[in-house]
């Protein structure tokens, strides 16, 4: 029994207070996958935090280099799954550099209808999530998962496959679209373009979650390159940095399109970004609707059967829908790759998190988790 | 004395009295628990519905049965206790959050003398059983032996310290026009027009402050999913789990009741008393789902509030517009002000407080702008 000779009760100095360690994840709502991060807490504040990955990892890297070069595109659509076309892109263009093809005009068009659209069904999944994760019951993520229902449906209809659809191929795209495809896309289009207004409506225009996001966890731009940060992450810190701009690849260099950028770099902009990029992904899409040639070939009709790739060596940066997709790609004769090194942007991002998280409250460490936009596939690999 | 005292029967200490009692808790103890499952299939349809969703439809017609389903579940489900639980303290639990909201139920008036008792402190009566709610929450919080279930329940019991201020002073407000602490009594006094119209920012402060007693959105930090999974109930399953869901349920209709009593006049208004129980009962019914609905409509709407953000809403905003009411309302009875000016002042009040909270809108026209530019580049055709 402590007796406190001076006062009748202990001022909080006094208080032998012990900083708890709680376990968000990797069975967590917050953790959108299974990511675990540990939080060291005093009371509400969090003191440290300590972010476990590796629970996904397939050994994306190694498999690829044992299988043909065609074969191992089913592995890279897995990376990041909320938006496989544009993984199928990044890894066929990567493979298209090393051997030298060219891809014909009109699956260039339909490739980046089709990563645009990837694009905006991530970044459906991100707003919806977000919601949820900020409190919003669930309503925000229904509106997002009507979108991409949508978005999927169209993907069925073009490549058979909703989620996965091993579409786009080296050296063009498997098969041409379908008779009615740009009714049905214009169509899908009217209907994202609602779609985005309902989750700007009930978010944007929401009171408390401005209040919650504005001002969380600021980051300058300095600070942002400096961790390796890229993506909407980076581009609400005000730097106009996009690699559809600053190193266009495909047709993007034919495409008219603006960058948003943010100010402060908080997670209201984090979130704005996105919300405002889905309406330029829609913008792409509707150019290269009225663009595209109406008819030709979807793949090099000089692709040869086995695909052997003598020396070479490239390092091919995509803009994912996390940030920078990067894929390294070494052939040294053979039919495999002898090495595919993927750059993952949620891996890097979510480097960032500690720095973010600590100093926050509890409630506010699974909104910047949230806000960093992190796909588990893509982390682990 | 007695009359006043007791007015539904006679005397205090006889047999009949008692049975009498009896039987009307066991009717309200009944017909609470069919209510509640109601209330809960019915959230999960409206909520569905905000969602676009359909809700239950499997069991029964039109998933009617689905809350008697689960109840089955829950009761054929084993009753876990964690190895570092607090034995007792866990399993008591539910128990002390579950009777009180009961309690609460025994004193509210469903029609003209219909309820299991009427006191001549009602309103007080109400507040302090409810406010004894915290025990169970905070016995569950630390009996668990999680530290999920531990904040939950810290954060539980800051909150509704905090709110019950204001929620008593906005009450306070209303009594002071009343006169009585009867329930009944109060309903009476309605005849003509509600409390509401007198008083619509005591209504609105109490409102805002019975949403955080109930933990409903936007003021579900205790038990919030997408941070401390569950809060203070995180590690409870089966019949005790239910047990808390039932007293959540119950709290939230018996406050309606309340509320619906002291603001929008009860079975009283309109044509209460002429129109006999029958009209009296549907009022009350009417009113407290109203209550419940709009409660559901904020919470499949509006995100959460942070912990701090919550407190410095009560003690900045709400007790000090709850204070400069009761000031207003004391000036105004004890000079014998009109009832207009009553009105006047609360509707100026209630003015303000909605003028704080969305002073926040009103600056965020430059990012509503920032989108409508983006959407005007964009030159196409309306769908």
């Amino acid at each position: 029994m402590t007796v406190w000779p001076d006062q009748l009760a202990p001022t909080e100095a006094e208080f032998d207070t012990v900083d708890m360690t709680i376990n968000i994840g990797p069975q967590h709502p917050a953790t959108h996958g299974v990511f675990r991060m540990v939080l060291t807490v005093d009371g509400e504040l969090v003191v440290d935090c300590e972010p476990y990955i590796g629970y996904l990892h397939r050994g994306l890297e190694k498999l690829t280099e044992t299988a043909d070069y065609r074969q191992a595109m089913g592995w890279w659509d897995r990376t990041d799954y909320l938006a496989g076309m544009c993984c199928e892109f990044a890894y066929c263009d990567t493979v298209e550099r090393l051997a030298g093809f060219e891809v014909p005009d009109r699956a260039q068009y339909i490739r980046v209808i089709m990563a645009e659209l990837s694009r905006i069904n991530s970044h459906f999944m991100f707003l919806g999530a977000f919601g949820a994760d900020v409190g919003s019951f669930g309503t925000s993520f229904i509106y997002g998962w009507r979108e991409r229902e949508r978005i999927y449906d169209l993907f069925e209809e073009v490549a058979g496959d909703r989620m996965f659809p091993t579409y786009i191929k080296v050296g063009g795209v498997t098969m041409d679209l379908p008779e009615n495809f740009e009714s049905r896309c214009r169509w899908l289009i009217a209907s994202i373009k609602q779609g985005i207004e309902d989750l700007d409506g009930l978010l944007t225009g929401n009171e408390i979650f401005v209040e919650r996001c504005r001002g969380l966890s600021p980051m300058s731009t300095e600070e942002a390159i400096g961790l390796g940060i890229t993506g909407p992450v980076l581009r609400a810190t005000g730097i106009p940095w996009d690699l559809r701009k600053a190193e266009p690849y495909g047709i993007y260099s034919q495409l008219n399109f603006d960058i948003p950028t943010g100010r402060n770099g908080d997670v209201f902009d984090r979130y704005f970004v996105r919300l405002s990029e889905m309406y330029q992904s829609v913008r792409i899409i509707e150019q290269c609707l009225a663009e595209m040639p109406k008819s030709g070939l979807v793949l090099n009709p000089d692709l040869p059967k086995t695909l052997r790739i003598t020396d070479a060596e490239v390092y091919v940066r995509h803009e994912g829908t996390k940030g920078e997709y990067g894929v390294f790609g070494m052939a040294k004769g053979g039919t495999n790759a002898y090495r595919m090194k993927l750059r993952s942007p949620s891996f890097c991002n979510l480097s960032a998190l500690r720095r973010m998280v600590v100093g926050s409250y509890v409630a506010d460490a699974v909104i910047i988790l949230g806000s960093l936009d992190i796909v588990l596939g893509e982390v682990d690999k | 004395m007695s009359e006043v005292l007791n007015p539904f029967g006679s005397e205090i200490f006889g047999i009949w009295n008692w049975l009498d009692a009896i039987i009307r808790v066991v009717i309200m103890v009944t017909v609470m628990t069919v209510v509640v499952m109601y209330l809960i299939y019915g959230e999960r349809k409206i909520v569905a519905r905000f969602q676009q969703r359909l809700g239950p439809t499997r069991t029964g017609p039109a998933g009617l049965l689905q809350s008697f389903a689960d109840a089955l579940k829950l009761v054929g489900k084993e009753d876990l206790r964690p190895k570092r639980a607090d034995r007792w303290v866990f399993e008591f639990a539910p128990f002390a959050t579950f009777v009180p909201v009961f309690i609460t139920l025994s004193i509210l008036p469903f029609a003209q003398d219909w309820g299991v008792r009427n006191l001549p402190l009602g309103l007080f009566f109400m507040i302090s059983a409810l406010g004894l709610e915290i025990v169970g929450v905070m016995m569950a919080g630390l009996g668990s032996g999680n530290k999920f279930a531990l904040l939950g329940a810290v954060r539980a019991a800051a909150q509704m310290i905090s709110y019950e201020i204001p929620l008593v002073l906005s009450l306070l407000a209303v009594v002071m026009i009343a006169g009585t602490l009867d329930l009944n009594q109060m309903a009476l006094q309605q005849d003509r027009y509600p409390y509401v119209i007198l008083q619509p920012l005591a209504f609105l402060i109490f409102f805002t402050a019975m949403l955080s007693e109930l933990h409903r959105a936007p003021f579900d930090i205790p038990v919030a999913e997408s941070e401390i999974v569950g809060g203070y109930f995180v590690e409870y399953s089966g019949i005790r789990w239910s047990m808390f869901m039932l007293s959540e349920y119950a709290a939230m209709w018996g406050f309606s009741i309340f509320g619906a009593v002291v603001f929008l006049g009860g079975w009283q208004f309109p044509m209460g008393e002429d129109w006999g129980w029958g009209w009296q009962l549907a009022l009350t019914m009417g009113k407290s789902l109203a209550f419940i609905f709009v409660m559901l409509w904020v919470r499949a709407t509006v995100p959460r509030l942070r912990i701090d953000q919550l407190m410095s809403f009560c003690w900045k905003v709400l007790l000090p517009m709850s204070l400069v009411q009761i000031l207003a309302n004391g000036f105004i009875l004890v000079y014998g002000g009109p009832y207009w000016l009553l009105t006047l002042t609360s509707s100026l009040g209630a003015a303000v407080l909605v003028a704080i909270i969305m002073r926040q809108a009103f600056r965020r026209s430059s990012t509503k702008t920032l989108v409508g530019a983006y959407r005007t580049q964009l030159q196409v055709p309306a769908p």
